[in-house]
């Protein structure tokens, strides 16, 4: 969390994104600090991918703003975000299909990270493989993004977003279709990845891991924020049991 | 610089030398006559190749570049009787401002509608020139050659030596981009839009850039053909058949590396200069329909795709 006199890593105000009638997102307010690892929750429907959206670029609010690092980021296009330090996994991954794991990466090392000053090529691929062996993927990185499973699917989005070297890793249900030990070792991987002035908002349905992950949960419910706070508050909280469970 | 780059550069060296070197023996003008049309394919192939394999827009309009490149030209030579050289350095700026327009319909179009949006520009500049009377309206206009200039002994000649430049031009600009984070920018793009600017590709930037190099290297590429027919009309400038010979070009020699789409305009150039001599130039169309059926079915990749498979891969070769 953030410590009192700091700006905020991320600070969302009065978001509200509509698509024609329909309010997706309805004045959202919340800050989340550096290297927080923050829990996203909700049913479906409720508004959580949006909210990613709106922070990484891929959609513009109606109205409000996202302040990265201080600065009024809420219409750059999501390239400029990713300069900036905001990473993202997808819902659904994303590869890119015609390229092997390490080209994948290069991407982000060519475009994003121009920052750390990767000159040459080699240099950029000592650097590729260096976050492959950290997610665990070092094996596969000349193989085709074809031909890899689920898991190492994921592990390979989580790979590429942390080649940007983000300040801010969004996971957009990373677990997703994962068994009970590919889902630990995703969690175990999420949770070494945060910490060193990475912030991670972990959007996810499998409660045992948010409670595992989270410092702090934010469950939202058709649009607004029902409960946040910490993990076990925010299970114990009626509303959010109400939202899940139903009356 | 790499021992690619130089291995490269020598080739290209080594290419205009012999082309140089045969318009000063060969006497009899007709293979220049024919080369000059697979020349002029392998331009547009290669700068069609930029927009339409690295970054998967698919640019039926190829016909508007090229028509607006040989209009270019005739606008010229009536107005200014400008030289060669100047027709194509405008037609290439012309160009390059077209293909900043059908750049900004990336922005709201993608996959089969951009395709279809390419063939009505082509359909809205052809109908414009059709009623444009200073450059011959529909009926087209009668251009005169001027003298030839030194080395060469014949205006084809000299178009061939030119077009072989071209060549080199559009080649050596299509393997930067392909060598350059570029090309890993437009190949990322193509796979996933959204990923790829979620990952720090400028999407927009790289979109618009592919389509300005490519619309002024294929107007480019068409400004000599109004010297070369001497003479120009609407139907034949923006004729859709230029827009289908070179995507199947494209295609059939594969979009993976530069080398795809010359040998593709090679092999499909010059089997069509072949049969329009020898049995007819209404069978082109045919043959190249039932070629590009044959390709999509059994080499989808096309022909870098096969010769990947081969031993000696060429893909390595940068």
């Amino acid at each position: 969390m953030t410590a009192p006199g700091e700006a905020p890593l991320l600070r969302i105000e009065a978001l509200t994104k509509s698509f024609g009638g329909f309010v997706a997102l309805d004045n959202i307010n919340v800050d989340i600090g550096k290297g927080e690892r923050f829990g996203l929750i909700g049913p479906n429907g409720s508004g959580k991918t949006t909210l990613v959206n709106c922070i990484s670029g891929a959609l513009r609010p109606s109205k409000g703003s996202v302040l990265f690092g201080g600065e009024d980021i809420t219409t750059l296009p999501p390239n400029q975000r990713s300069h900036r330090g905001i990473a993202r996994s997808f819902q659904i991954p994303r590869p890119f299909r015609s390229m092997t794991v390490i080209e994948n990466l290069m991407v982000a090392l060519d475009f994003a990270a121009s920052r750390h000053l990767l000159e040459s090529a080699s240099h950029r691929r000592d650097a590729a493989m260096a976050v492959l062996t950290r997610i665990g993927l070092a094996s596969k990185a000349d193989v085709s993004t074809a031909a890899l499973t689920q898991v190492e699917l994921r592990k390979m989005e989580l790979a590429r977003a942390m080649a940007i070297g983000p300040k801010l890793l969004i996971s957009d249900e990373a677990m997703a279709g994962l068994s009970t030990s590919e889902v630990d070792e995703v969690l175990d991987l999420l949770i070494s990845l945060g910490g060193e002035d990475i912030a991670i908002i972990m959007i996810e349905h499998i409660m045992q891991a948010v409670m595992r992950f989270s410092e702090r949960v934010m469950c939202l419910d058709a649009g607004r924020i029902i409960a946040i706070g910490s993990p076990s508050e925010v299970m114990g909280n009626p509303r959010v049991q109400e939202a899940y469970l139903g009356t | 610089m790499q021992k690619s780059s130089i291995a490269f550069w020598c080739g290209a060296a080594v290419f205009l030398i012999v082309v140089l070197v045969l318009t000063q023996t060969i006497r009899n003008e007709y293979p220049f006559f024919a080369g000059y049309v697979i020349l002029q394919f392998v331009v547009l192939a290669v700068a069609w190749s930029i927009l339409g394999g690295y970054a998967g827009y698919v640019n039926f309009g190829t016909n508007a570049f090229f028509g607006v490149g040989v209009y270019t030209a005739v606008l010229l030579i009536k107005a200014f009787e400008a030289p060669l050289g100047v027709q194509i350095a405008v037609a290439a700026v012309i160009g390059s401002l077209l293909g900043f327009g059908v750049g900004l319909l990336t922005l709201r179009m993608r996959g089969i509608f951009f395709s279809i949006a390419t063939i009505a520009l082509a359909i809205i500049i052809e109908t414009s020139v059709t009623n444009w009377r200073f450059v011959g309206g529909a009926a087209g206009i009668q251009l005169q050659r001027p003298p030839v200039m030194a080395p060469f002994d014949t205006y084809v000649k000299m178009l061939f030596f030119v077009q072989a430049l071209l060549v080199v031009v559009a080649v050596a600009t299509t393997r930067t981009i392909q060598n350059s984070r570029i090309g890993r920018g437009l190949q990322a793009l193509r796979d996933d839009e959204l990923a790829a600017e979620c990952t720090g590709v400028p999407t927009l930037r790289l979109k618009l850039l592919a389509c300005v190099i490519s619309g002024a290297l294929i107007s480019a590429g068409g400004a000599p053909a109004a010297m070369y027919l001497q003479f120009a009309n609407p139907e034949s400038a923006f004729n859709l058949n230029y827009s289908v010979s070179v995507l199947a070009m494209s295609l059939i020699g594969g979009t993976a590396h530069w080398i795809g789409p010359v040998l593709g305009a090679v092999l499909l150039g010059a089997t069509q200069q072949l049969l329009a001599v020898t049995i007819s130039s209404e069978v082109n169309v045919l043959v190249l329909g039932i070629m590009l059926v044959v390709f999509v079915v059994g080499a989808p990749k096309g022909l870098i795709g096969l010769l990947r498979r081969a031993p000696s891969r060429i893909g390595d070769r940068k």
